[in-house]
C-alpha cells in the first residue's frame, strides 16, 4: 500500500519540476533496531524517488556501512540524508512525514538547485562562519 | 522548519538535523522538548517556534560565539 495519496503525488511532481540536478536519498535502515519505522522511511523515499528521474537511493546499514554512516555523522535510524551536487549537511532523522513530508521536497529541491532561498546578508554571514554549527529541529508530523 | 536546511545548502559549516520528535523521545527529553519546532543550535542557544530569518542567524551567530 502506497504511502502517497494520487493527489500528493500530483503535488510533488508539480515542485519536483524545479530540481536543477541529480539528488540523492540516502537512507538509513537497521531491522534490529526500528524494523517497521526504517521498512516505512524507505518506501517514502522510493515512492518520492518514483516521481522523478533524477531522484535515487541507496540504503545503508549503519551497524555494516559503518564508516559511510561515520562519514556522514548519522548515528540514528531511521534517517534520510538529501545530497545534492555534494552533501549539503541536511539529515532526517524520522519518517518525514505530514507537514515534515513538504520540508522533504523542499529539502530535496534545495539540495539539487544549490541555490538556497536566504537574503543575501544571511548567505553571506553563513560564508563567513569561523566554526561548524549543527542545527537541531526538533517537529512532529503535524 | 526550512530555513535550517537551506542554512546548510548556504554554508558547508552548516548540518541540519530534522528529528521526528515522537519517533526519538529519548533526544527528546534530553534537549527538553514541550513544543514543536524546537531547534537547537551547537547545544547550546535553543528557541521554540517559527521565527523570522534574520532573528534564526542571530541565533546561529550566538551560538557561534558562544564557542
Amino acid at each position: 500500500m502506497s504511502i502517497l495519496t494520487e493527489r500528493d503525488r500530483a503535488a510533488v511532481r508539480t515542485e519536483l519540476a524545479k530540481l536543477a540536478g541529480p539528488v540523492k536519498l540516502v537512507v538509513f535502515s537497521q531491522e534490529l533496531v526500528a524494523g517497521d519505522l526504517c521498512r516505512q522511511n524507505e518506501a517514502l523515499a522510493r515512492e518520492v524517488a518514483e516521481l522523478d528521474d533524477r531522484i535515487s537511493v541507496e540504503v545503508l546499514n549503519p551497524a555494516i556501512d559503518r564508516e559511510r554512516a561515520a562519514a556522514y555523522g548519522v548515528d540514528q535510524v531511521p534517517a534520510i540524508v538529501v545530497e545534492g551536487a555534494r552533501d549539503w549537511g541536511i539529515r532526517f532523522y524520522g519518517i518525514p512525514l505530514g507537514y515534515e513530508f513538504s520540508n522533504l521536497i523542499d529539502a530535496v529541491v534545495v539540495a539539487s538547485t544549490g541555490e538556497p532561498a536566504l537574503d543575501e546578508a544571511t548567505k553571506a554571514s553563513l560564508q563567513a562562519l569561523a566554526a561548524d554549527v549543527e542545527i537541531k529541529v526538533f517537529s512532529t508530523p503535524t | 522548519m526550512r530555513l535550517a536546511q537551506h542554512m546548510s545548502v548556504a554554508s558547508e559549516r552548516v548540518r541540519s538535523i530534522v528529528i521526528e520528535a515522537t519517533e526519538f523521545p529519548d533526544l527528546a527529553r534530553a534537549y527538553r522538548v514541550m513544543g514543536v519546532p524546537k531547534v537547537v543550535i551547537n547545544d547550546r542557544v535553543q528557541f521554540e517556534g517559527a521565527v523570522p530569518e534574520a532573528d534564526f542567524l542571530g541565533a546561529v551567530l550566538r551560538a557561534v560565539e558562544a564557542a
